[in-house]
C-alpha cells in the first residue's frame, strides 16, 4: 500500500486510522472469546487439584492452594471407572480397527472407479445426520436383542463400526483421491503387481490420512454416549461417559473434585489424538471435497 | 455420534477435478465394475444391515403399537399415534422448546463463530492459542462438557456464582434449576459446546477468499464493513449455508449434552424433543409412540431445512 499514488493517500490514511482504532478492540474481543472458551477448561483443571475441604469452602480462590493429586488418586481407586475406561478403550479400539480395515478398501474403490456407488455414499451420509437417533436406536435394540448383543460391548462395537463407518469412508476417499493415479500407473509400468503397488506406493502415501481417520474414529468412539445408554444396562459392561454420567448424578453432587479429576483424565486420549490430527482433518476434508 | 462429525465443506469450484474416466488401470478391460462392488461389499452389508434397515423399520414402528416386552404381539394402527400426538401437550411444549433450542444456538453459534474465525483469520498476536482454545470443546466428550458446566454453575461452589458475590451481585441463582432460565443457560452451554466445529470450518472458508478481491475493494475505497458484507460475506455462502443447515440438524437432534445438565428439567423447560421421545420409549416402553415422535420430528426438521435452502438457491439465483 506504500507505493500508492499522492492521489489516494486520503484514503490509505483514514484506513490506516481505521486499523489503530480497530487493533485495540480486536484483542479485547480475542481476549473475551478466550476467557469465554478457556475459562471453564482452566476451572475443571484446577477443580480436580483442589482438596475437598478447599472445594468447600466458599471464600477460596480460584487457584488451588497446593497442587493435590487426591482426587486422581480418588477417582482411579472408583473401581467401576477403572472399568469403564477399560470398557471404553476395548470399545473404542475394536471399533477403529473394524472401520479402518473394512473402509480401506472401500475407500479405495470408491476414489479409483467412478461408481455409481460414489453417490449413493455421500447420499446416505447426508441422510443420515437428518433421521433422529429415536428412529433408529428402537429397532437396533429389537435387533441386537434378538441375536443376544444387547449388553454386550460386542454389540456396541457392531454399532459404533456402521455408525462411524460412513465418514470415516468420506474422509479416505479423499485422501485415495489425493494420491496421483500415475504413481500407481507408474508402479504397474515397471513389472510391480496390483497388490505390489497398492503395498509399497498406495500404502505408505496413504498413511497420515489412515490414521487421521483412525483417530478420529476412535475419538467418536470413545467420546459416544447415547447407544451405550440405550444398549448398555450392565454396570459392568459401562463406558466411561455413561459411568460418568451416572456419578453426576450419586456422588457428584459431593465429590466436585474427584468429579472434575475424573472428568479431565476421560478427555486426556480422545484430546491429544485430537490436537494430533486436527490441521490433517480439516485440511483433508477440505480435500476430500474437492478433488473427491 | 453426530455431534462430532467433521464438515465436508462444499467448494464452488468442483469443475477444477480432473476428468479422468480411465476405469481399471492394470485389471482386465470391463472389470472395474465388478472389483468395485467386492471392495465396497464388506462396508456395504453391515451399513445396510444396521443402519439402513433399522431406520426405514423405525419409520415403520411410527404407525404401530409397539411396545417393549418379549413376544407382545405388534399391530399396524395407521395413524393412531399421530392422532394421540396431537393432543399431548406435553409433546408440543417440548417440541417448541426443541426448536427455541435449535435455532437459537445454532443463530448464536453461528455470529459467535463468525466473529472468532473473522478475528483468527487476521494477523493478531496470541492467535494459535486461541485457535486451540477454540479447538479443544470439538474433542470433549459432551459428557464432560455437560458435567464441566454443572460444576461451573453450581449454586455455591460454582465460579460463576462466586465471582457474582466478589462483585457484589445477587449470587444465590440456581442456574439449572429455575425454571425461567435454565433454558437460556442450557443455550448458552449449547453455544460453547458447538462453537469450534463451525468456527474451524468458517476459518476454512474464509481462507479460501481471494485477497485480490479485499485489495481490490480496499483500493477503491471501500470500508472495512462494505468489503465484509460485499466481498468476504458473498464468497462465504455456500459454507455458510452448510454449516448452518448441519448445526441446526444437529441441535435439533441433540441429546447427550442436556440429558447430563438438567434431563429436561426442572418442570420440563429444557425437555428437547429427543429427550421426550428417549423417556416414551425406554422409561415408558412405548415404542410405537416414541417412533411416531421420531417421525414428526423428521418432517419438521426437512420443512425447515427445504425452506431454508430453497431460499437460498432462490437468492443465489437471483
Amino acid at each position: 500500500m506504500t507505493t500508492i499514488t499522492t492521489g489516494t493517500t486520503g484514503t490509505v490514511g483514514s484506513l490506516k486510522r481505521g486499523r489503530m482504532i480497530a487493533r485495540p478492540l480486536q484483542y479485547l474481543a480475542l481476549v473475551l472469546y478466550m476467557i469465554f472458551l478457556g475459562f471453564p477448561l482452566l476451572f475443571l483443571l484446577t477443580t480436580a487439584f483442589k482438596s475437598s475441604r478447599e472445594l468447600q469452602s466458599p471464600t477460596a480462590g480460584f487457584l488451588p492452594t497446593s497442587f493435590d493429586w487426591d482426587n486422581f488418586v480418588q477417582a482411579i481407586d472408583k473401581a467401576n471407572l477403572v472399568t469403564a475406561a477399560g470398557n471404553s478403550l476395548i470399545v473404542a479400539v475394536c471399533t477403529t480397527v473394524l472401520v479402518t480395515v473394512i473402509a480401506l478398501p472401500a475407500a479405495y474403490a470408491l476414489a479409483r472407479f467412478r461408481t455409481k456407488l460414489r453417490g449413493i455414499a455421500t447420499g446416505w451420509i447426508l441422510l443420515s445426520q437428518v433421521f433422529p437417533f429415536i428412529l433408529i436406536i428402537i429397532p437396533l435394540f429389537l435387533v441386537l436383542k434378538n441375536i443376544g448383543l444387547i449388553n454386550n460391548l460386542a454389540g456396541l462395537v457392531l454399532v459404533y463400526t456402521v455408525w462411524s463407518m460412513p465418514f470415516a469412508l468420506w474422509m479416505l476417499q479423499g485422501y485415495v483421491a489425493g494420491i496421483p493415479v500415475e504413481l500407481e500407473e507408474a508402479g504397474a509400468m515397471d513389472g510391480a503387481g496390483r497388490l505390489r503397488t497398492l503395498r509399497t506406493i498406495v500404502l505408505p502415501l496413504l498413511a497420515p490420512g489412515l490414521v487421521a481417520t483412525s483417530l478420529f474414529t476412535f475419538i467418536s468412539a470413545w467420546n459416544e454416549f447415547f447407544f451405550a445408554l440405550v444398549l448398555i444396562q450392565d454396570p459392568n459392561l459401562q463406558t466411561l461417559p455413561l459411568a460418568l454420567a451416572r456419578f453426576v448424578g450419586a456422588e457428584g453432587q459431593v465429590q466436585l473434585g474427584q468429579l472434575a479429576a475424573a472428568s479431565l483424565l476421560a478427555t486426556i486420549p480422545s484430546l491429544v489424538f485430537f490436537l494430533l490430527i486436527q490441521k490433517r482433518l480439516t485440511s483433508g476434508l477440505l480435500s476430500g471435497a474437492v478433488k473427491g | 455420534m453426530t455431534a462430532t462429525v467433521p464438515v465436508v465443506i462444499p467448494k464452488n469450484g468442483t469443475g477444477k477435478s480432473p476428468k479422468r474416466r480411465r476405469r481399471n488401470r492394470g485389471g482386465p478391460a470391463g472389470g472395474g465394475g465388478r472389483d468395485a462392488w467386492l471392495l465396497v461389499l464388506p462396508a456395504l452389508i453391515p451399513v445396510v444391515l444396521f443402519s439402513v434397515y433399522p431406520l426405514l423399520q423405525g419409520i415403520f414402528l411410527g404407525f404401530t403399537d409397539a411396545r417393549a416386552g418379549l413376544n407382545l404381539p405388534v399391530n399396524v394402527n395407521g395413524i393412531d399415534n399421530y392422532v394421540k400426538l396431537s393432543g399431548n401437550t406435553l409433546f408440543w411444549s417440548s417440541f417448541g422448546i426443541g426448536l427455541i433450542w435449535a435455532f437459537s444456538v445454532t443463530i448464536l453459534q453461528f455470529l459467535a463463530s463468525l466473529g472468532l474465525a473473522l478475528l483468527l483469520n487476521l494477523d493478531l498476536r496470541m492467535r494459535w492459542l486461541a485457535r486451540t482454545l477454540a479447538l479443544v470443546p470439538w474433542a470433549m466428550p459432551p459428557v464432560i462438557i455437560a458435567i464441566m458446566w454443572r460444576l461451573m454453575l453450581n449454586p455455591t461452589y460454582g465460579p460463576i456464582n462466586q465471582s457474582l458475590r466478589a462483585v457484589g451481585l445477587p449470587s444465590d441463582i440456581n442456574w439449572l434449576g429455575n425454571a425461567s432460565i435454565a433454558l437460556p443457560v442450557v443455550i448458552v452451554v449449547g453455544v460453547w459446546a458447538g462453537m469450534p466445529q463451525t468456527t474451524i470450518t468458517l476459518l476454512a472458508g474464509l481462507q479460501n477468499v481471494p485477497t485480490e478481491l479485499h485489495e481490490a475493494a480496499a483500493i477503491d475505497g471501500a470500508s472495512t464493513w462494505r468489503r465484509f458484507w460485499h466481498v468476504t460475506l458473498p464468497a462465504l455462502r455456500p459454507i455458510i449455508v452448510a454449516i448452518t443447515t448441519l448445526d441446526l440438524i444437529w441441535n435439533f437432534n441433540s441429546f447427550a449434552l442436556v440429558y447430563v445438565l438438567t434431563a429436561g428439567g426442572p418442570g420440563g423447560t429444557t425437555m428437547l424433543p429427543m429427550l421426550f421421545a428417549y423417556n416414551e420409549a425406554f422409561r415408558y416402553g412405548d415404542f410405537g409412540y416414541a417412533a411416531a415422535m421420531g417421525n414428526v420430528m423428521v418432517i419438521v426438521i426437512a420443512f425447515f431445512l427445504f425452506f431454508y435452502l430453497r431460499g437460498q438457491m432462490r437468492s443465489r439465483n437471483s
